[in-house]
């Protein structure tokens, strides 16, 4: 069995579009005044059929309308792509098929039309409680209006989820945990909860070389912040099961799971991101993440991808420990060593676990409490 | 050959910045020595370094010809000698090969403390001087008070001084008139055996050794026999020429001309600076006085941060050493940075430059060490060891005491002033000599320990003063002080490469600030660590850096694992710029910094 087949398969599509771009955000999101529908919807329809060629058939158990603003796409377009996926590799009966929203009340009154194109699960970008924090974070909707489309969500979807963004300025522990809790009490099975990050490139980067973004929380304190987030949600009982997402057991975002337990998935639309296996072989594809680049080229040749660029297992390895160990059940250390062909230094190892960062029991290794916060520099000494 | 009488040989002194690489550059250009569309600023100024930085380091020469008002055509051969102090035993043998020196003074600052050193050193060279000052088209030039100040505190005649714009141009004429009629013909007889003074020597990659050579009597053809006197060697002459400023054949030298010879000599190293060139056969026997070499008073250890280049920075070292003899290495082992080299310079300039090049020019990244000076270590048992590096200190109770340089400097500074200059010489345990006022500034003249200099002396001066101070050397003989080792401990474990030597009274000042430093330096990794500064087994300052605590990305990006790898190798590179101590890693950079005192 190839090591995909751990993860499951799913299928990304990338909506490039927002109504505007948001201070923090760097992900790939255009504002445009005038969209094709049409255009757009034939071109993703190309792509998922060259997607299809490529891998081959296989059953989808995921797929993630993601963005930029997906709410924004039209119902029919979401209609027709899930109809397309189906068709050229067949859902799984029980596929969860989510759409990210942004909370306005425009958007809310689309929720029914997507939930009879297909959309079972939906993840609102809430961003914050706090209407003055919602205007320094750029948004375009209120406190009141996000709650209004929270409630129209869970009266069209099975599942909802929301997001929100902590660590703000000048937000405090004790700020942000009366706000979890109000989160909390929304009787939500599923949470994703970001400490802001400050991306280069972005208006809130730009302002921070300069040293214009004043009073972030300093790091210790942030650390406290993430601690403490866990403990609340858990309280509530939605458990931390990858570093910034919180869900009831079995309410989990499978599609996310999919990255996470680095499985197979196949990404359609600008910019989008793919690991796919081809013929045995793990193959990293992107596409040309400029919308009317990406347009042109799909005209052209069925398809907006970057050449393919097959992954040397030892990288398969990195990228399978990377992932995996964001999640709290942590990576398979038989699979690991399957794809880097030897097991992780046995030194760092234990030079960690005497640390207290990560634990194994069996062939799991798993970062502990303390470690999941310094990831990153964790694995750095992993990988080192 | 050129008639003695109209050849005039010259050099120009200034302070930095007071316009000596213009005045020469003009000098080229108005006479027409290279045409216009090949002028490049600071001609003279041939390296990189040296034109990036507006510094002169190494002496230049250029032959100029110039047809005078008299009718006569000259030839006027320009030595541009370095300004920095590291480099003031270069300028002095450099005057020797000539009799006359402009004295340029940047009109609007007046004489600084290069100006002075470099003016003496005119003086101890018997120079005709002809004072010039420049820079007449600032509004804030003053030249009438820079003339009184030229007579006061130097104690010439400048009532002929020339006035100049090297700028714009204004009194170059006068400065080729002065140089003709102010400054004397060489002396030499053409008849008698060869006496040439080799000047300076350095290698080029297509002709090998070059020397610059001044002759003093007789004539220097290609295809000679020459030996030198010093090493008794001898070499057939392939190839005698002037510098235009590029190197030009001609036929011969004769007396009081100045240029340049090769003859297959290997290494800048077979060659001695000052040393008497003359024939093999029916020679001179009696030397000219000659030079001692010049000696490096400033040491430091250079490794690669990689330590698998050490064999390349061997290379590149050796190679740099071809030719700068007065730059010495010998390899070092250090526990903690491994193998590498302790190097000695003549001064932190002189450092600084030889580490550029070696990271430009060989694409080296380096960790460079505390720089040390040369202490006597006096032994109980009578043996007297020379320490280059604290890390070589013997054990205390082997020592009877410790001797270590002085130097004597000489600041400049406008009154106001004043009283922070004093107080960073007092700080630096320095004992005032003179207080004196040239003009409107202050001159004193402070007895110092080089240690307290060579690191970041310099750089203070000019922020205590807002760069209005200027600041020069000579280097006094050894004297006996109360000095220490002072070690750091960063995770408990000593760190040989930031062992310092420090005056007892100040040790534990100066522990304190080194461990508050690396403190900002060193990042936080995800256990805490103690940072401890102790001398022999005693801890006298300590800091901690709290652990780690939150090191993650939020987001998730889709499945962008690409991303992530490329974070992790982000990581790696980052790693690359450090080195490890046990699991500490402590950033290339922080050798030296740690040592920079913010006070
Ligand atoms: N205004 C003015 N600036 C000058 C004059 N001569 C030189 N400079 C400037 O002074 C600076 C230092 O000159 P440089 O020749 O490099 O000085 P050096 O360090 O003595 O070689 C440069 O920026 C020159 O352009 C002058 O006559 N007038
Ligand atoms: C790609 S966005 C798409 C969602 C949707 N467009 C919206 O903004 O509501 C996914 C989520 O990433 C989070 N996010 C984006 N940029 C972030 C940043 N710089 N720091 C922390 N979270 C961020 C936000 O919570 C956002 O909802
Ligand atoms: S955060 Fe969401 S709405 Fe804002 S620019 Fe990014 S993708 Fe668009
Ligand atoms: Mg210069």
């Amino acid at each position: 069995m190839d090591d995909w087949q751990h993860g499951g398969f799913g299928v990304y599509i990338h909506w490039p579009f927002c109504l505007a771009k948001c201070p923090y955000c760097d992900f790939n999101s255009h504002v445009s005044r005038n969209i094709d529908h049409e255009l757009w919807r034939d071109a993703l329809l190309k792509e998922l059929r060259h997607s299809a060629l490529l891998t081959g058939p296989r059953k989808v158990d995921t797929v993630f309308f993601g963005g930029g603003t997906p709410s924004l796409m039209r119902a029919d377009t979401v209609s027709a792509l899930i109809d397309e996926i189906d068709k050229l590799w067949g859902l799984n009966p029980n596929a969860e098929i989510s759409l990210e929203a942004n909370p306005t009340s425009v958007e809310a009154q689309k929720f029914a039309d997507f939930s009879n194109a297909g959309v079972n699960r939906i993840s609102m970008g809430i961003q914050s409680l706090n209407d003055n924090d919602l205007k320094a974070l750029g948004r375009m909707h209120s406190v009141k209006e996000a709650l209004k489309a929270f409630d129209i969500a869970k009266a069209q979807f099975k599942r909802v989820s929301f997001d929100l963004i902590y660590a703000r300025q000048k937000q405090t522990a004790k700020h942000w945990f009366a706000e979890l809790r109000q989160a909390l009490d929304l009787a939500v099975d599923h949470l994703s909860l970001y400490q802001l990050t400050i991306e280069q490139g972005t208006r809130f980067g730009d302002l921070y070389e300069k040293g214009n973004l004043r009073h972030l929380p300093p790091s210790d304190e942030a650390a406290d912040m993430y601690l403490g987030t866990r403990e609340i949600c858990a309280e509530y009982g939605l458990y931390g099961y990858e570093i910034s997402n919180y869900a009831r057991q079995g309410a989990e975002s499978r599609h996310n799971l999919i990255y996470w337990r680095y499985g197979d998935y196949a990404g359609i639309g600008p910019g989008a991101h793919a690991r796919l296996t081809l013929d045995h072989q793990r193959t990293a594809l992107h596409t040309h993440t400029q919308p009317q680049e990406w347009l042109d080229l799909v005209r052209e040749n069925n398809h907006g991808m970057h050449a393919p660029e097959p992954l040397a297992l030892e990288d398969q390895a990195i990228e399978y420990l990377m992932m995996s160990m964001r999640l709290t059940e942590g990576s398979d250390l038989n699979r690991y060593e399957a794809l880097a062909g030897q097991e992780l230094s046995s030194t760092r190892v234990e030079q960690l676990k005497a640390l207290g960062m990560i634990e194994t029991t069996g062939t799991t290794l798993k970062a502990t409490a303390k470690g999941r916060p310094l990831l990153n520099s964790l694995l750095a000494e992993l990988l080192r | 050959m050129t008639e003695l009488k109209n050849i005039r040989n010259f050099s120009i002194v200034a302070h930095i910045d007071h316009g000596k690489s213009t005045l020469a550059d003009r000098l080229i250009q108005s006479t027409g020595t290279v045409a216009d569309r090949d002028m490049q600023a600071q001609l003279l100024d041939s390296m990189d370094i040296e034109r990036e930085r507006g510094i002169t380091i190494k002496a230049n020469t250029v032959r100029i010809e110039y047809k005078a008002k008299d009718g006569e055509t000259y030839v006027l051969n320009l030595i541009d000698t370095p300004g920095h102090v590291d480099f003031a035993y270069e300028v002095s043998r450099s005057m020797r090969a000539v009799e006359g020196s402009l004295l340029v003074v940047d009109a609007a600052q007046g004489v600084e403390a290069q100006t002075l050193a470099n003016v003496y050193h005119a003086i101890e060279a018997d120079h005709e001087i002809v004072p010039v000052l420049n820079k007449i088209d600032l509004p804030a030039a003053e030249p009438e008070r820079v003339c009184e100040q030229i007579e006061d505190v130097i104690g010439i005649d400048a009532t002929d001084a020339v006035m100049i714009s090297a700028k714009t141009g204004i009194g170059i004429a006068d400065v080729l008139e002065a140089i003709v009629t102010r400054l004397p013909a060489p002396e030499g007889d053409a008849d008698a055996p060869l006496k040439a003074m080799l000047v300076d020597s350095w290698y080029d990659p297509y002709l090998g050794v070059v020397v610059l050579v001044r002759v003093i009597d007789g004539v220097l053809k290609k295809g000679d026999k020459i030996k030198m006197l010093a090493t008794n060697a001898s070499y057939p002459v392939d190839r005698v020429g002037v510098f235009k400023p590029e190197m030009q054949p001609i036929d011969k030298l004769g007396p009081g001309e100045m240029g340049f010879l090769t003859a297959s000599i290997k290494q800048v190293r077979d060659t001695r600076v000052g040393d008497t060139i003359t024939h093999e056969k029916k020679g001179v026997e009696e030397a000219l006085p000659g030079f001692k070499p010049a000696q490096p008073v400033v040491f430091c250890g250079l490794f690669p941060v990689d330590t698998a280049l050490f064999e390349d920075l061997r290379e590149s070292i050796e190679k740099l050493a071809l030719n700068d003899a007065s730059f010495s290495y010998e390899t070092e082992s250090s526990a903690a940075l491994g193998f590498g080299f302790r190097c000695g310079f003549l001064g932190l300039l002189h450092l600084e430059v030889i580490r550029d090049r070696l990271e430009r020019e060989y694409d080296i990244d380096l960790i460079t060490t505390a720089p040390s000076v040369i202490y006597k270590v006096y032994l109980r048992d009578g043996t007297i060891v020379e320490l280059h590096n604290p890390a070589d200190m013997p054990d205390l109770t082997l020592v009877d005491h410790i001797e270590e340089p002085r130097i004597k400097a000489t600041i400049l500074v406008p009154d106001e002033y004043l009283g922070d200059v004093l107080k960073l010489c007092q700080d630096r345990r320095g004992i005032q000599i003179d207080l004196t006022y040239a003009g409107a500034r202050a001159m004193v003249i402070y007895d110092l320990p080089l240690n307290e200099v060579v690191f970041d002396f310099y750089d203070r001066l000019k922020s205590v003063t807002k760069g209005y101070a200027s600041f020069d050397y000579s280097m006094e003989g050894y004297a006996e002080d109360q000095l220490v080792k002072m070690q750091i401990l960063v995770n408990d474990e000593p760190v040989d490469a930031l062992s310092t030597m420090v005056h007892r009274a100040r040790a534990e000042a100066r522990g304190r600030a080194m461990c508050a430093k690396l403190k900002e330096l060193i990042p936080q990794h995800m256990f805490k660590i103690p940072i401890q500064a102790a001398i022999g087994g005693r801890v006298i300052a300590r800091e901690t850096i709290s652990a780690l605590r939150k090191d993650v990305t939020a987001k998730c990006y889709g499945g962008d694992a690409t991303r992530k790898r490329k974070l992790l190798d982000k990581q790696k590179k980052g790693k690359k710029k450090m080195r490890e101590f046990g699991r500490v890693s402590i950033p290339q950079s922080a050798f030296i910094s740690a040592l920079k005192m913010d006070d």
